[in-house]
């Protein structure tokens, strides 16, 4: 048996529209995005800029990419929104894309949208207006998902459940909706590792309960739970391809200017050598990524093989390029006024974020035929 | 602009004229070349249309699936690879009538008489020397590591024409006759137990200037050509999952539960990710080409191809355990061909140290990505404004 002959055959580049949109939303980026504020706003305790948010999520429309458009959303695909993920990695932008236009916005779609708890919520979401989380630890990957056997309940480490309007609650009895600000909904915060990207734990008691909206039965629940979090292990890979680009990019820029023994740092083969080793790896996950982004969009049924290979790929190159950043800027890089330290955060967290490469290597091993050992 | 249906139209009318069942191979493919299906983005005439390089792709499916013969590219790699270009690039109109069409058939194999003793990385420090003497040129010199030179019926060969010039400047790029009587050939033997390189020793070798390629001097610019397609030797067509070396530990793999630990599972599914990773690599690096827009990416994945099957072959001899003690055939032999995955694991082990050190090793690839691609300095240099003569050696 070889399950593995039939590849999704996915395109790889981009379109023209996708380099439009990309253009669009860096320019925004730039213009409104400042990693030194980014820095100061998360040590405040609030990292994301409502405003930031308003103009990319209201004004441009990216966080209803996903969303058909009889629903209000622009009935584009994971493949656009893999390209927003790009450069709100590459922007270190806090926002809460990833968690609520990908992640709770794939669970609303998978939840069936002939419901109108679920419709309504997903319009919403599109047109920018609300957020919503979903109520589960950040860290959890698409094969680890254990819910909890009630709606309520504790959670701990919840990504973006403090800034939600709305958060999404996956238990053994199905899904629901409660709105954060709802009595009996506590959500406290904790300090993230990455800066970028605020955690909670979330506590709902009988009472809120009681209130929350079903959105589907425990089945429909679960596997459309899982589906949010294969597509957004699969969209996370493009935010990391985007990170460890500029991780390089800045890298390499800044090694080229940097002088020591009469000449640039950046002329020492064994500084080039790294850096070429990264550009390497970076090609290599933006091929991965692309992948993982075309088979989703197309719904293939190799997306979760896509989606694992590409985190299990990845998490790793973003990881390794922030910190050749930091290493390969000296003294700089060490401080908290560079703005290497937030890439190197956010790449860490990224790895362990819904799933570690660990865990998407099993499941491909599971989905490629390679048995563990008996 | 030709397109994939014409492509496809064309191939079906050369296999309506020559059906491969009831023809002869030779004289399938050189109807083939004369139809211009043969590498399609080369100039009519030349076997090709003028088409995109990306194309090339519908005529090798349409051939494959139709049964036709190939020419054996692993057999020829070196002529098609390297030589090809650098003829269509700089060669005369007699040169490519004469040279391109047995190339392509391989009815002429060719081989790369670069490498010398003193020169492998340093390829510019070359010191076979060509005199000129009337029409012709006189090479005396030894180079090594001439892969196929045992079988080759033509070379492209770097020598030097003017030692009082800095190094890059006084070389000049021939092609040069293998049964020339000054030409000698004798096997070196590799780590694998075969020879499939050679030592070959010039004395005396006549070369008609008529077979010389470029300017005099202007060698190490055309050797650029040959050593730019050598590394960017990316196929025109998809390379299936589990296509290259993990496809044969897989097998295993999945064959054999006893062999099965849990250390080798745990790297076999990392190099099973980078496998797939770097398939998907070169399958983007193939839609660019196809697109028009060929990416700097090719010259990474040579890098990228040595390590794994390096790490690859590697894993899989250590799975075998006590077969993994075990080798198939020490015997020196002189293969016709370049033969990465053939045999057995301990021979792949072997044979693919080599992949990180022909066609340019890693370490200098990295530094011509570090450089052309990501524009870093070049390090400080002592060689380049001395006359070739005064180096040291
Ligand atoms: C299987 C095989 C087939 C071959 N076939 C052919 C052929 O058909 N025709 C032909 O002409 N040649 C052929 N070669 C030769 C090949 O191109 C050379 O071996 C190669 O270019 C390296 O040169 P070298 O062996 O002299 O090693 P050296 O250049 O002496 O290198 C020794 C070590 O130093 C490192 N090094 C050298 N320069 C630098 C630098 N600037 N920066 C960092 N590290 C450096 C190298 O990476 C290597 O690790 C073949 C080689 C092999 C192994």
């Amino acid at each position: 048996m070889n399950p593995t002959t039939e590849p999704h055959q996915a395109d790889l580049l981009y379109s023209e529209a996708e380099e439009d949109l990309r253009a669009a939303v860096r320019a925004l980026l730039t213009d409104r995005n400042d990693p030194a504020r980014v820095a100061v706003r998360a040590e405040e305790g609030a990292p994301y800029d409502a405003g930031l948010w308003k103009a990319l999520a209201a004004d441009m429309g990216v966080a209803g990419l996903l969303v058909p458009e009889e629903l209000g959303g622009q009935g584009a695909s994971h493949r656009e929104a893999a390209v927003v993920l790009e450069e709100l990695g590459r922007a270190i932008a806090p926002a809460p894309y990833l968690t609520s236009a990908v992640v709770a916005t794939e669970v609303l779609l998978a939840c069936g949208t002939g419901g109108s708890a679920a419709s309504s919520l997903l319009g919403d979401l599109a047109s920018g207006r609300r957020t919503a989380a979903l109520v589960v630890p950040f860290a959890t990957g698409p094969e680890a998902l254990r819910l909890p056997g009630g709606t309520a309940c504790m959670v701990t480490a919840v990504a973006d459940a403090a800034t939600a309007d709305v958060l999404l609650v996956p238990s053994t009895a199905g899904l629901y909706a409660v709105e954060r600000a709802e009595a009996g909904v506590d959500v406290a915060p904790l300090v993230p590792f990455d800066l970028t990207r605020p955690l909670a734990t979330v506590t709902l008691t009988e009472e809120a309960a009681a209130a929350a909206t079903p959105l589907a039965g425990a089945e429909t629940a679960l596997a459309a739970v899982r589906q949010g979090l294969t597509a957004g292990a699969g969209l996370l890979a493009s935010e990391q391809l985007g990170l460890a680009e500029w991780c390089l990019e800045e890298t390499v820029r800044y090694t080229k200017e940097r002088h020591q023994f009469n000449r640039p740092v950046g002329s020492f083969q064994a500084l080039k050598h790294r850096m070429a080793q990264l550009w390497l790896e970076v090609v290599s996950a933006r091929a991965a990524a692309r992948n993982a982004a075309d088979s989703l969009a197309a719904g293939s049924p190799d997306a979760p093989l896509a989606a694992a290979l590409a985190q299990a790929y990845c998490a790793r190159v973003a990881v390794h390029a922030a910190e050749e950043c930091v290493q390969l800027h000296g003294g700089i890089g060490m401080t908290w006024e560079h703005p290497a330290h937030l890439y190197l955060k956010r790449a860490k967290a990224d790895s362990i974020a819904l799933g570690a490469p660990g865990a998407h290597r099993e499941t491909v091993g599971r989905l490629a035929g390679l048995p563990t050992p008996a | 602009m030709t397109t994939a249906a014409d492509l496809r139209a064309r191939t079906k009318e050369l296999l309506a004229a020559h059906p491969p069942a009831t023809t002869e191979r030779t004289a399938f493919l050189r109807a083939r070349f004369d139809a211009g299906l043969a590498w399609v983005h080369y100039p009519v005439g030349l076997g090709g249309l003028d088409a995109p390089r990306g194309l090339q792709a519908v005529v090798d499916a349409e051939l494959g699936a139709a049964g036709a013969p190939d020419n054996d590219p692993r057999r020829i790699g070196i002529g098609l690879g390297m030589a090809a270009p650098t003829i269509l690039r700089y060669g005369t109109d007699e040169q490519k009538r004469r040279l391109l069409r047995p190339l392509w058939v391989g009815e002429e194999v060719w081989c790369q008489l670069f490498s010398e003793p003193g020169a492998g990385s340093d390829l510019a420090a070359l010191g076979t020397r060509a005199v000129r003497d009337g029409d012709h040129w006189v090479v005396d010199g030894q180079k090594v590591w001439t892969s196929s030179a045992h079988v080759a019926r033509w070379a492209i060969l770097v020598a030097r024409t003017d030692p009082d010039q800095p190094k890059h400047r006084g070389m000049t790029y021939f092609l040069c006759d293998m049964t020339d009587p000054g030409v000698d050939v004798r096997p070196l033997r590799q780590i694998t137990g075969e020879a499939e390189f050679n030592e070959v020793f010039l004395s005396g070798v006549r070369i008609p200037d008529s077979m010389r390629l470029g300017e005099v001097g202007e060698g190490w610019k055309v050797a650029q050509t040959t050593l730019m397609n050598e590394r960017v030797s990316i196929g025109g067509s998809r390379i299936p999952r589990e296509g290259g070396m993990i496809g044969t530990v897989a097998r295993t793999w999945r064959e054999r539960p006893e062999l099965r630990t849990r250390d080798t599972h745990q790297r076999l599914l990392e190099l099973w990710v980078d496998a797939e990773v770097a398939r998907l690599t070169g399958e983007r690096l193939r839609q660019q080409l196809v697109a028009g827009h060929p990416g700097p990416e090719g010259s990474g994945m040579k890098l990228a191809f040595a390590r794994l099957n390096q790490e690859i072959s590697s894993l899989e001899v250590e799975l075998l355990g006590d077969e993994g003690l075990l080798y198939d055939d020490w015997t020196l032999r002189r293969p016709d061909k370049v033969d990465f995955t053939g045999r057995e694991a301990g021979y792949r082990y072997l044979r693919s140290k080599g992949n990180s050190i022909e066609g340019g090793t890693s370490e200098v690839l990295l530094n011509i990505v570090a450089e052309r691609v990501l524009g870093l300095p070049s390090e400080p240099r002592t060689d380049k404004d001395v006359a070739w003569k005064d180096l040291a050696r």
